[in-house]
């Protein structure tokens, strides 16, 4: 029957990629299919292979990639024999795409709406004297208010969300019948991740299109897609409905994957492929940290008035205790943690760190202050947050060179005794960060924070770059050093998942207020806010499995 | 979105108030640096044959014997008065040596600048669309040959090449042909002039002379350019908004010229800030090459016989430009990127 004939159909693709090491490749054997008005969510960790899939349906790989084998038909043409002047035809007319970091999708010197009027002008879906008002009506049907002004702003006069609605524009600008969604909502907010995949699945439903999203993410896919394929190092090693999926997973990877993903009732043990006894914290102790009515203002721009982007905050933290801030991106949690590490001055407040005010040191001061040891952080990026020319070695023995009086051989034992603590191979201590992987440089930055023996270590998105299965382990890490050494933690994350794993407290941020605070469990389900209770929502979560 | 006009004016006349420090340090910096050199000009100025009284006479002529703060204070009065003193090796006033020497200078720098652009930019593009190929190496070798040959040696081989053997240029005498006067000067830029004045004959030689000279000097400023053109398509052709622009099926002229190449000019147009301003100083010796009467040859001239008068206003003028310079490229910035603004 030609109604179930596959829109897309991909047999035994194997991409490979010219290196200087010779050949790699990239996916193996890879084979898929879709039919009109299906969703199929591809979910993989980095390097399996799912974005590569992606670039080779529209042949939009690097120049040293590739396809050696198999071939992809879509609506009964060869896409991989097809002329380049047919794929111009075919891209962004019959298959469009949406991107990861949408600002950065979006050309920065060039108005949106012009952007828009590009695509139609070159598939000629319209004509110089009506493609403004076409452009218009694009970025009406993305819900984007106001579209006659926003037709002139510029990508980075928009926020992250209006900018995915913009790509979202460009793409379906053509009425295309195949949308590939790659990572689509990785690094926005979990209301605007909400807000943008309804978009997506409603204009698409509407339209009657076939969609793919390629995700890490287990649960966004369990949300909004029919069938999931899952792939592990350039193959695909599962391919079920989603609730098959998560009732039976087959294969071992796929098992490994779903226990790896916080789920509602999952505990910070059960991430783990191996069971382990539940970690032991110390009882906590006297308060350590205790912020009292902590202000700063940035003065803001055409207005006389400054802006507040932490206004009046107040709380404590105690000795042995992790205690998460979560909020959206520009709540103040940044503003909040550079004031603590006193990297940002106050504008009024006190910081009570053993109990002294360290608010009344000067931050360009602060590095010199006897307490400074004792504060440590963990930050987002773990590339970017390493010197790339210092090695594993010199990176986690930094503080111990700045901070302490240890003897060079003394510094050796030491950083060796950390790389031990924290799970790093000795043999990896000479390396240089390029030469890590993510898991493992996140390692050496939590190293770093532990070599001065900290009391309070601030923990900034820590684990927001890294795949699931080394999320699973990092926090588990973190949850060790926590109950070995009682230390306290603030664990500053957007994962309302993540703090119902590592977390005692938690306090809700919102436009620098904090509008909730409480234990975990009576947060995360008793809210009394409604702000705390969208953000929930908005969380995907995948159904509950038997693993 | 752009700046309404009048906040856009006053960004300018903003910056325009901020050089005014900038400059005054260089008219200290100059004035202190030229009493600092070797030689007296006094001597000089006596002649071999002078005697002790008849130096002292013209120091005291010259205003030399008095205390340098005095010095300074009555050089400072002069150039409020727009006067910039009197050249001592020639005689002429400085102002007047500037007004005709720097155009003559300009001309050449910004005709050699025009031929390095249209050369270099083209091939810049061309190597980032290919990397490491043939085309690559190509344009590679040839940046470096032309940056690496000494521009005296490159003028004086594309002289006997095109003079001597072939015939094709003019002697390398100057400006114009001697039969020809200088058109009536309105910017000192001839092959403008010589298009008001409405003499085509004029325009003709002045500009035959300029061809050698100007690729004598892009050719040696052509590597910059092109490496820099080179580098910026590279890295903008990586980027995330090009792919979008490719998944949206836009074609490779469009992608090319339309998206990567409008981003790729900011770092561009700083290196050509940077190329005009070494090559305005570099061309001394294709002026001395080709007999052009620039302001390059009159500086070192003036250097070697501590004429602090011409040097004092080589230097102030060159600061001037550079100033102006780089508020037009601030400005051109502006145009291009919008994430740009003038004054923050």
């Amino acid at each position: 029957m030609t109604a179930t004939a596959p829109l897309l159909a991909i047999e035994d693709l194997t991409v490979e990629f010219a290196t200087r090491r010779g050949t790699v490749r990239a996916i193996e054997q890879v084979s898929l299919s879709i039919t009109r008005g299906e969703t199929l969510g591809v979910v993989g960790e980095s390097g399996s292979g799912k974005s590569v899939s992606a670039y080779s349906v529209l042949q939009i790989l690097d120049r040293a990639g590739r396809i050696a084998q198999g071939s992809i038909q879509f609506s009964g043409m060869r896409l991989d024999q097809a002329s380049e002047r047919t794929l111009l035809d075919i891209r962004g007319r019959e298959i469009s795409m949406i991107f990861q970091n949408p600002r950065a999708a979006l050309n920065p010197i060039k108005p949106v709406g012009r952007q828009i009027e590009d695509v139609l002008l070159q598939h000629t879906l319209a004509a110089r004297s009506n493609v403004r008002n076409e452009a218009i009506k694009a970025l009406k049907a993305v819900r984007i208010a106001d579209p006659e002004q926003r037709y002139h702003a510029y990508p980075f006069e928009l926020s992250g969300g209006m900018c995915q609605r913009v790509v979202i524009a460009i793409a379906l600008a053509c009425r295309p019948q195949l949308l590939i969604a790659d990572e689509p909502t990785t690094g926005l907010d979990v209301t605007t991740q909400k807000a943008v995949m309804e978009l997506v699945v409603e204009l698409t439903h509407e339209r009657r299109m076939a969609s793919i999203l390629i995700t890490h993410d287990l649960g966004l896919a369990a949300a909004y897609c029919d069938r999931i394929v899952v792939m592990e190092q350039g193959k695909i090693v599962e391919s079920a409905q989603v609730s098959t999926l998560f009732q039976a997973p087959q294969h071992p990877y796929t098992q490994r994957l779903l226990r790896a993903t916080p789920r509602l009732d999952s505990r910070i043990r059960d991430l783990l492929p191996e069971p382990r006894p539940a970690p032991v914290f110390p009882p906590h102790g006297p308060p350590l940290l205790e912020v009292r009515d902590l202000v700063r203002e940035f003065p803001a721009r055409g207005q006389t008035s400054a802006v507040r982007a932490v206004d009046s905050i107040s709380f404590t933290v105690h000795q042995g205790e992790s205690l998460g801030l979560v909020g959206e991106s520009g709540c103040g949690k940044s503003t909040t943690s550079a004031m603590l590490m006193r990297l940002l001055d106050t504008s009024s407040g006190q910081i009570l760190f053993k109990g002294e005010d360290i608010a009344a040191v000067p931050a360009a001061r602060f590095a010199r202050h006897p307490l400074r040891g004792k504060l440590q952080m963990v930050f987002q990026d773990p590339t970017d947050s390493l010197n790339p020319r210092w090695t594993a070695e010199r990176s986690i023995a930094d503080p111990l060179l700045r901070l302490s009086n240890l003897s060079r051989r003394q510094r050796r034992l030491r950083v060796q005794e950390l790389a031990e603590r924290v799970g790093l191979p000795l043999n990896l201590l000479g390396r240089f960060p390029h030469q890590l992987s993510g898991g493992q440089k996140s390692r050496v930055g939590i190293a770093r924070a532990i070599a001065l023996d900290p009391d309070l270590v601030v923990l900034d998105e820590p684990t927001a770059a890294l795949d699931v299965s080394v999320q699973a382990v990092v926090l588990n890490l973190l949850a060790d050093l926590r109950a070995d050494l009682g230390m306290s933690y603030l664990f500053i994350t957007h994962d309302l998942n993540v703090v119902r794993l590592i977390c005692d407290r938690v306090m809700v941020m919102q436009a620098g207020v904090i509008l909730e605070h409480g234990s975990t469990e009576q947060v995360l389900s008793r809210p009394e806010q409604a702000y705390t209770r969208t953000l929930l929502a908005a969380i995907p979560h995948p159904p509950p499995v038997q693993v | 979105m752009p700046l309404p006009l009048p906040q856009r004016l006053r960004a300018i006349g903003y910056r325009l108030l901020q050089a005014v420090p900038v400059i005054f340090g260089i008219i200290v910096i100059t004035f202190l640096l030229t009493r600092a050199l070797p030689g007296d000009p006094a001597v000089y100025f006596a002649g071999p044959a002078a005697d002790e009284r008849s130096i002292a006479e013209i120091r005291a002529q010259l205003g030399l014997d008095r205390p340098l703060p005095v010095q300074f204070w009555h050089y400072l009065g002069d150039l409020a008065r727009g006067d910039l003193g009197t050249s001592i090796s020639t005689g002429q006033p400085v102002i007047h040596e500037l007004m005709t020497r720097l155009p003559a200078s300009l001309e050449l720098t910004l005709a050699a600048l025009l031929f390095a652009v249209l050369v270099a930019v083209p091939l810049g593009i061309l190597a980032a669309t290919r990397p490491d190929t043939w085309v690559d190496h190509l344009c590679r070798f040839i940046v470096t040959a032309g940056v690496s040959l000494p521009t005296f040696f490159t003028g004086l081989l594309l002289v006997y090449i095109f003079y001597f053997l072939l015939g094709w240029a003019p002697p390398p005498m100057g400006r114009l042909d001697i039969l020809y006067l200088s058109p009536e000067r309105v910017t000192g830029f001839y092959l403008i002039d010589a298009v008001i004045a409405g003499e085509y004959a004029v325009w003709r030689s002045a500009a035959a002379h300029l061809v050698l000279p100007a690729l004598t000097l892009g050719l040696f400023t052509l590597a910059p350019i092109a490496r820099m053109t080179r580098a910026a398509m590279l890295q903008i052709l990586a980027s995330d908004f090009i792919r979008t622009a490719r998944a949206a099926g836009l074609t490779r002229r469009k992608i090319l010229i339309a998206y990567a190449f409008r981003n790729a000019l900011l770092p561009v147009i700083t290196t050509l800030g940077m190329v005009f301003s070494f090559a305005l100083g570099a061309n001394v010796l294709v002026e001395k090459v080709f007999a052009w009467p620039g302001i390059g040859s009159y500086a070192v001239e003036a250097l070697v016989v501590s004429d602090y008068a011409a040097v004092q206003g080589f230097v102030l003028a060159m600061a001037l430009l550079f100033v102006m310079l780089n508020l037009v490229i601030d400005l051109t910035y502006t145009l291009i990127d919008p994430r740009v603004r003038l004054g923050d």
